[in-house]
């Protein structure tokens, strides 16, 4: 009887707290905002809005929205990651080198894994530990792995590996392309980690105030070390699907597409000075980015406007959420 | 009339708190005024009102007899005003003549600079004080007196009248000091004027004509050096008063010593200080700011390098290198400044509290278990009487008290029972205070230790079982229950008891 009434009474307030909580959630105006492209989109072409379109721009989202996953932890801590261009390329051309080399595709493909989070421990070591700007230290370990990417490839693409490693890239899985079932499983375990561990309180709290977490007698340095690595893993990934759909290790792929991810973090209502977002947010950030993409080459806009205007967008979008928190 | 500056009944109102009430102050050209008063006296209000940067509700300023409105510091500059600030405004990579032209250049015709003029007016002007400087070097190359020296110049480069010094001789040595008063009196015997505010009774004696006593944001009196003495001035800072709303102190010997720090060393050629804490008390570290109380709490905890430290827990050497450390050994910190190093603002008063005890909400796959979280944020919540609309409000939004117990219970969440409070009571309401009062009391009972860091003399005599006062960085004497009193307090930390403390 007595459990029964404070059911009753309980469920309403809750339901009030969530609607309230979704208001406030930093990802609530980047959804408003993909529903209104979308929705413009949807008018402006007939052919937007049929399931092969929809599955193409997912799909074409599905690298850059991996690699944001790392940069949303990385981000959210306060710091950025500008290596995850090179350090996916490098990751793709060491896998598919590996494989065409001989090696076994799996161990390949863990040394590929291997080698993003190596790179990301670096980061992490340098910035964490001997306390460097987060842009300097990414700025070279940048450089860094599109020369060696470049050095282990001589240049040149590498091709020549099994027919089943185009699963990653073009597969289906219970009907759904495999590149989007890892995006969907990464952030999955991101907002696990993120909201449901201990990792994820402590990145939200070093964004908040570094200080304070580190006199509260929490060592805060190995969860800094820790983002960066995930960033690395993440884009190791995303190197992992990119090289696997195009069938080619390509030394030279992922140019500027640091600054994609940085674009889907920021506008999925992320804070770049940290401690504020969701990574359901990014998540909708790269789909806005997609959906853009997509809709703009469908009306036939030319590239050289898109950019423009995908520019004019993120300054709109960081000018409201600014407005937001004040 | 002689008097170059001339404040009439200023009066300045912060929400909450009646920062100045009516000052008077009188300063004659080529004198020496030394102001005085207690941390929170309202001295660093008067100057920044006197340097443009606040401005006063009610009153006026006079210099040479004409009334100023300063709506900036650039006006007051214009007027005849220079301020060499505690922390020093010089551009680190630039050197002295640089610095002192900085923003009013000399230029020629085509707007570029005049190097060799700058530097010839740079040389008289270090003539002037008499000091020789390096003009070639970057300033952040000269030792921290040659800064000063510069900051001087710099004022006087723009022809300033009156010159206001705000502790300058907190960071020098005694034979920089004597540098520094060398050159105030030749200042002074140019006629220009010095305010000159010091902490330090002995300094006032050596180099002032007259002083004026602030208390509590009112004039207590202004009176020459040759009619006080170092008793009479005390007294005028300190007052007779004393809030009786202080929770009694326990009628029982000392308990245990739980922990035992010896010979720490924050820097190299710096003080080691010893003390003990016991079980049950309230230990205060008193003194004026910057006499090294943080730093040391923070050494302690290993939040701060240290040359040398030795730390017994419970008559067991332990070894606290960074706070986790501490927070493993059960000592836990209320940081000076609630918002910037205490809280994170952003977060919930539940994830504050768990902040660093998360170990213990994690389910045997690593999640965190909200509930348990909730319920022993509600129990905290219930124990310290925290108030707030519930556990998932944002501390943002809470009262500065709130905010405070908020931290507290972080610790008492995590079985700490060595608890270092700096500036508990800072900035929030009286009320507040009492209760923050009540519950150091509560936790001292129930067997905590504590050290209280304060700057406010009536809540270290109300509160503490034993005073260590530090002064200029070490402690020079540890005030056993008898000896508690404002005036005892404030000559140790301002240094005037040190020739009758000779062994």
């Amino acid at each position: 009887m007595n459990t029964s009434i404070k059911t009753m009474t309980a469920q309403p307030n809750r339901m009030k707290i969530n609607f309230a909580q979704l208001i406030r959630s930093p990802a609530f105006y980047p959804f408003v905002g993909l529903v209104v492209v979308t929705v413009f989109m949807i008018f402006a072409s007939d052919k937007f809005l049929t399931g092969a379109n929809l599955e193409n721009i997912a799909r074409q989202v599905s690298i850059n929205a991996i690699i944001a996953v790392g940069m949303t932890c990385v981000i959210l801590t306060g710091g950025i990651d500008l290596s995850v261009g090179p350090v996916m390329a490098l990751s793709g051309t060491l896998t598919t080198g590996l494989m065409v080399a001989g090696v076994p595709a799996p161990i390949a493909i863990l040394i590929g894994l291997l080698i993003g989070v190596g790179f990301g421990v670096g980061n992490g070591i340098f910035v964490a530990y001997l306390k460097m700007p987060p842009i300097i230290v990414t700025l070279a370990t940048m450089g860094i792995a599109r020369g060696l990417g470049l050095m282990y490839t001589d240049g040149y693409p590498i091709s020549g590996m099994p027919d089943w490693f185009a699963w990653f890239g073009r597969g289906t899985l219970f009907g759904i392309q495999v590149p989007i079932l890892i995006m969907l499983l990464t952030y999955f375990f991101a907002w696990v980690l993120l909201q449901h561990t201990r990792i994820g309180r402590y990145v939200y709290a070093i964004g908040g105030n570094e200080e304070a977490v580190r006199l509260s007698g929490v060592r805060a340095s190995r969860f800094k070390l820790l983002v960066y690595s995930i960033s690395g893993l993440t884009a190791a990934i995303a190197g992992l699907v990119l090289s696997s759909r195009l069938m080619s290790g390509q030394p030279n792929a992922g140019v500027g597409f640091e600054l994609d991810a940085i674009a889907a973090v920021v506008l999925g209502g992320a804070s770049i000075a940290g401690g504020r977002g969701v990574i359901i947010g990014t998540l909708v950030g790269a789909m806005l980015l997609g959906v853009l993409n997509n809709g703009l080459n469908m009306l036939g806009v030319s590239p050289y406007v898109q950019s423009v205007i995908k520019g004019a967008i993120i300054l709109l979008a960081i000018f409201i959420s600014r407005q937001r928190h004040k | 009339m002689s008097c170059l500056l001339q404040l009439e009944n200023i009066c300045k109102s912060y929400p909450g708190v009646h920062a100045l009430k009516s000052i008077n102050l009188e300063v004659e050209r080529g004198e020496i005024h030394a102001l005085l008063g207690e941390n929170g006296a309202g001295k660093s209000t008067l100057m920044k009102i006197l340097a443009g940067v606040e401005h006063q509700d009610k009153g006026s300023i006079r210099i040479d007899g004409a009334e100023q409105h300063f709506a900036t510091y650039n006006e007051a500059i214009a007027a005849g005003v220079g301020i060499v600030f505690q922390e020093f405004s010089l551009i680190p990579y630039l050197n002295a003549v640089e610095n002192i032209f900085l923003g009013h250049e000399i230029v020629n015709g085509f707007g570029l600079l005049r190097k060799g003029e700058m530097r010839e007016k740079a040389i008289a002007l270090f003539d002037r004080l008499g000091v020789k400087i390096n003009l070639d070097c970057s300033v952040q190359h000269l030792s921290v007196a040659e800064q000063q020296f510069v900051e001087i110049a710099k004022a006087l480069a723009l022809e300033a009248r009156l010159l206001i010094l705000d502790e300058p001789t907190a960071t020098l040595t005694p034979s920089e000091a004597e540098l520094l008063f060398d050159i105030m009196r030749e200042l002074k015997s140019q006629g220009v004027a010095v305010i000159f505010i010091s902490h330090h009774l002995e300094e006032i004696f050596q180099v002032c004509d007259r002083i004026s006593v602030l208390r509590d944001g009112a004039n207590v009196g202004a009176l020459t050096v040759a009619d006080s003495d170092i008793d009479t001035l005390v007294e005028m800072m300190v007052g007779r008063r004393l809030e009786a709303s202080f929770p009694p102190k326990p009628d029982k010997p000392l308990g245990d010593v739980v922990l035992q720090v010896r010979d720490i060393q924050l820097t190299r050629n710096g003080p080691h200080n010893s003390f003990n804490l016991h079980k049950g008390e309230i230990l205060g570290f008193a003194g004026l700011v910057g006499s090294g109380r943080t730093e040391l709490a923070l050494g302690v905890i290993g939040a701060l390098p240290v040359v040398s430290k030795d730390v017994l827990l419970r008559g067991q050497p332990v070894n606290l290198s960074d706070p986790a450390h501490a927070l493993a050994n059960g000592i836990g910190l209320l940081p000076e400044s609630r918002k910037s190093e205490g809280l994170i603002v952003d977060f919930s008063i539940r994830e504050n509290i768990s902040l660093n005890n998360l170990g213990k909400y994690e389910s045997a796959v690593h999640l965190l278990d909200r509930h348990r979280e909730d319920s022993t944020t509600a129990d905290l919540m219930k124990q310290l009487s925290i108030k707030a609309p519930s556990c998932e409000s944002r501390v943002l939004n809470l009262s500065g008290g709130n905010q405070q117990k908020v931290v507290i219970a972080r610790w008492i969440n995590h079985h700490c029972d060595i608890l270092i409070f700096d500036e508990p009571t800072r900035g929030i309401d009286v009320g507040a205070k009492a209760e923050i009062y009540n519950l150091m009391r509560k936790l001292t009972e129930q067997g905590f230790a504590i050290i209280m860091i304060s700057s406010e003399l009536p809540e270290v005599i109300g509160m503490c079982d034993r005073v260590a006062v530090f002064n200029k960085g070490a402690i020079v004497n540890v005030l056993q229950a008898g000896d508690i009193n404002p005036q005892e307090v404030m000559r140790h930390a301002t240094g005037s008891l040190n020739s009758e403390h000779v062994h």
